[in-house]
């Protein structure tokens, strides 16, 4: 089969491509190795919406970000996904530090970051009245905000199916052979004919690029530790606290995530390789030492779980989208890195304006529908909502998931939709369902069980994430098959 | 709007208990609300023996104990739902609970009784570091895929933490054929009763490494490998100690937490110690008219004991309905001193005991041969003789009314006398 434009890389940034080029008349593929969408750097990472003063002027990222900053509330709006424009600050604790922050406020300036201004002690008292009393002053992003990097990018996949994009998952790309005007790729077991390659590879974007092309950038693979806890403490700070960046670092964020936890992360060092997604003690410890000082009287007991991501830097420290100068039509989206979750609408634009120069002006899609059919978040609704739901569909009246309330009836609809759920954690980056304080140790059997009926597999097939990644091993009673147990308890009666 | 006189939240051995009492007193228009598909809680999934050892005199299962109580609710004629989620409560008692067949409920209760229960610590609230793999479940969740779903969950097992449900899941998964390399315990003393490491561990020759934790877990997929390493007197992991162990599945045995989401929602004091609700004699709740018992005010160790607690709770909340209660003097004020972790309850009011009172307690450390005083100011009320002490066996001292009444100081001081510590 031939397809006009093959994307490698289902993260944020292959599904905002897809998504936005679903906008014209073409066939399109989404191509990914792993079991769903949004599973390498966009399922961890800050989830932060950045304003927009932290990239260089000039680069890429500045570009990009403020861009995509201002394209956030329409996308998660036709998409029906969280976003809250809480502002961020940046936290100053000496003299040094505050000229730093002159410095950001300069470069956001000239970057095009509106309305940034420097806040004193007793201003951010005010908005932040549990930061340490140390801080003497920050820079004001009121831009800022956050976001469900995984839910945007699972919205954009879906609504990029709805529109005609195809996906395909566990199908990593070993291979690309350049035809004479096309590309033909190997994708698992499939072979993929298609006339135009967008890399978005993450963390794995140069070896895709090497795959065809010599190679020209190398990705550093850079892994960034989190702590999340209970909503409890959920509103602990209300918008998203930096600290100065110094020649010590970078300092860890402190933030509210738009569904009412707090996050805490992320440490920064190099990952051995591509996959290393494991956290450390050292890494936990760091994060707690860190967020001491910005919120030194913290209870961080109250921590649900932890988890790490992995971030594609390169030593440019900027982003690259170009089209391969030996190979056309292969273009590349790679080393997106912070801020590539802002970035991303406004990169999938400029992709699209790259793709109209090569293959000339696209045709319109008539069919094109933005609105991706509304998620229902139960809880979210009010009373007489809630009650003509259940009248519509009684499962939206059994909770699932006792922590978040989840209901059936939410868990059903997430496996249904396109670009659905298969895994238990692909649920619970859906319906949240697991994410809460118990992390599934109640609801974990039952969604289970919901996967394997609406599936229809069996219950031992449903894993966790990979294919792989089984979670039961086998029934408890092998031998017996329910005939058998009928005949046992025939024979029992006789006795 | 629906209407009771009682409403109990949880059908397990706290909520069956409390309601059967509260009937038996009295009580007629009462509504249980269970969130599972069955009535008995965990206790249904809890099929070994041991249960009921105080209360019935005999040795039952989990489901048989649980059936006890079912049978004499159904009996009774007492209503319930299963299948529902409460979702809120108010202060002024109203509940909103949710199914599938009632749709949205909203029911004003004239007393309510939390009997939640308890959910288990997590590996993200222990934060152990390592890759996020398949294959590591709290010691309950296993249980339950064992026993109630009918899967096995892993071929070879370590388990972290000595709690009971470690120590039974750990002879459980040997049963069913799993190879359990070792129960890891952090502390120098397991947190599970002595009679379960002699019959769950000891009589299958599994090692129980004290002091001992869990510093890694490896694996692309699935557990493949953990690191097991001794921990010094401050539960710090000591380097060099570290021993790779390749496994398949972590169970995770550490640690109950009383579920009070729905407390916190009413308004109620919570204890920081137990986690759940501080209450009174009459397991009466800061908010007036709202009881808890059993495992959501805090986690016991045997079922018979949150039995005894919630036929406490059950009796008095049918006494509240009546008018029985009395708010006559001052309460006394229960304190944990030197060796003591939290005592329950916390208040005492004198005048509705009626001839003698249970406190339930938890020491903070192994000893032999230590007393329990029990003091108002300098005078001591009671005294009881231990032989040996431990944190993961709950202790009661039985108070007599009549010792209570008209005392000066309206602080009860609860202490350990050593004789000698380990």
């Amino acid at each position: 089969m031939m397809f006009d434009v093959t994307i490698i890389g289902a993260g944020i940034i292959g599904t905002a491509i897809a998504r936005e080029l679903s906008k014209y008349q073409l066939k399109i593929l989404i191509v990914d190795k792993e079991n769903d969408v949004a599973n390498g750097t966009t399922k961890a990472n800050s989830a932060i919406v950045h304003a927009g003063y932290d990239a260089k002027v000039g680069s890429l990222k500045a570009q990009t970000n403020v861009l995509g900053n201002a394209k956030y509330e329409k996308l998660c709006k036709e998409l029906n996904v969280p976003f809250k424009r809480i502002g961020s600050l940046v936290v100053a604790f000496n003299q040094e530090e505050m000229e730093t922050l002159e410095e950001l406020l300069q470069q956001g300036k000239a970057n095009g970051v509106p309305n940034l201004q420097l806040l004193n002690q007793q201003k951010i008292r005010e908005i932040e009245p549990n930061l340490s009393k140390e801080i003497v002053g920050a820079l004001y992003a009121p831009t800022a905000g956050i976001t469900g990097p995984f839910e945007l990018a699972i919205a954009l996949a879906e609504n990029a199916i709805e529109n005609g994009v195809e996906l395909l998952l566990n199908s990593p790309v070993t291979k690309i052979i350049k035809k004479n005007n096309h590309y033909e790729v190997t994708a698992g077991e499939d072979t993929i004919n298609c006339k135009y390659i967008i890399n978005c590879g993450g963390v794995h974007a140069d070896e895709i690029n090497n795959l065809v092309n010599e190679e020209s950038f190398k990705i550093l693979p850079n892994r960034g530790e989190y702590n999340i806890f209970d909503k409890s403490v959920g509103n602990y700070v209300n918008s998203v606290i930096f600290q100065t960046p110094t020649k010590h670092g970078k300092g860890v964020l402190v933030l509210p995530t738009v569904h009412g936890n707090l996050l805490i992360g992320p440490t920064a060092d190099e990952a051995h390789h591509p996959q290393a997604v494991e956290t450390t003690s050292e890494g936990l410890n760091f994060l707690r030492e860190k967020a001491s000082k910005v919120v030194p009287n913290f209870s961080f007991y109250t921590v649900i779980t932890s988890f790490a991501g992995i971030r594609a830097k390169v030593a440019t420290n900027d982003f690259i989208i170009e089209e391969s100068k030996e190979s056309k039509g292969f273009i590349n989206v790679a080393a997106i890195d912070s801020p590539g979750l802002t970035a991303a609408p406004a990169i999938a634009t400029m992709v699209v304006d790259m793709l109209q120069s090569i293959m000339g002006d696209l045709k319109i899609n008539e069919n094109f529908n933005p609105n991706r059919r509304p998620v229902i978040h139960f809880m979210e609704l009010s009373k007489e909502e809630k009650a003509d739901l259940i009248k519509k569909d009684p499962s939206y009246g059994r909770i699932i998931c006792r922590c978040e309330n989840i209901t059936e009836g939410e868990i059903v609809d997430i496996v249904k939709r396109k670009a659905g759920a298969t895994t238990l954690d692909a649920v619970k980056r859906r319906a949240r369902a697991g994410m809460g304080r118990c992390q599934g140790g109640f609801c974990g059997p039952r969604v289970m069980e919901i996967i394997a009926r609406e599936l229809q597999i069996n219950i031992t097939q449903v894993v966790k994430d990979s294919p792989t990644s089984y979670i039961l091993t086998e029934p408890t009673k092998t031998n017996i098959t329910n005939a058998d147990t009928v005949n046992l308890v025939a024979a029992t009666e006789e006795v | 709007m629906l209407n009771y006189d009682i409403i109990v939240i949880g059908g397990g051995p706290a909520g069956l208990a409390a309601a059967i009492e509260a009937k038996r007193n009295g009580i007629e228009n009462i509504l249980v609300i269970e969130r599972d598909r069955e009535l008995g809680g965990i206790l249904q999934q809890c099929i070994h023996n041991g249960f009921g050892l105080h209360v019935f005199k005999e040795e039952l299962t989990g489901p048989e104990y649980a059936e006890r109580f079912i049978d004499q609710l159904h009996e009774m004629g007492i209503t319930y739902k299963l299948d529902t989620m409460v979702l809120d409560i108010t202060e002024s008692k109203v509940i909103s609970a949710v199914n599938t067949t009632d749709g949205l409920m909203e029911i004003q209760a004239q007393v309510i009784i939390l009997a939640m229960g308890c959910r288990e610590r997590t590996r993200g609230a222990i934060n152990i570091p390592g890759s996020r793999v398949a294959g590591i479940f709290t010691a309950g969740t296993a249980q339950r895929f064992v026993n109630m779903e009918g899967y096995m969950v892993g071929k070879n097992v370590v388990i972290l933490g000595s709690g009971d449900i470690g120590l039974i899941m750990a002879r459980r998964m040997t049963l069913e054929g799993a190879k359990v390399q070792a129960v890891v315990e952090l502390m120098p003393y397991s947190g599970g009763l002595t009679r379960n490491i002699v019959q769950c561990l000891e009589d299958f020759n599994i090692p129980l490494l004290l002091s001992h934790t869990v510093t890694n877990i490896k694996g692309k997929d699935r557990v493949e490998e953990i690191t097991i390493a001794k921990v010094d007197e401050n539960r710090r992991p000591i380097k060099g100690t570290e021993e790779i162990y390749k496994c398949d599945t972590l169970l995770l045995s550490v640690g109950l937490i009383p579920e009070n989401e729905l407390s916190k929602s009413a308004g109620i004091v919570l204890d920081n110690i137990t986690g759940g609700p501080v209450v009174n004699e009459s397991m009466e709740t800061s908010v007036e008219g709202i009881f808890a018992c059993g495992n959501v005010v805090h986690v016991h160790d045997l079922v018979d004991w949150v039995t005894e607690e919630s036929r406490r709770a059950g009796k008095n909340a049918a006494r509240y309905v009546k008018k029985e209660l009395k708010n006559i003097n001052e309460p006394l004020v229960t304190k944990a001193e030197k060796g003591i972790r939290y005592i329950v309850p916390h208040q005492i009011r004198v005048e509705n005991i009626d001839s003698k009172l249970d406190l339930y307690m938890r020491v903070d450390n192994i000893y032999h041969n230590a007393k329990i005083v029990v003091k108002s100011g300098e005078t001591v009320i009671k005294q009881v003789k231990k032989p040996h002490l431990a944190p993961g066996e709950m202790e009661s001292v039985t108070l007599l009314q009549k010792d209570l009444i008209n005392l000066e100081n309206r602080e009860l001081t609860v202490e350990l006398l050593e004789g000698g510590e380990q």
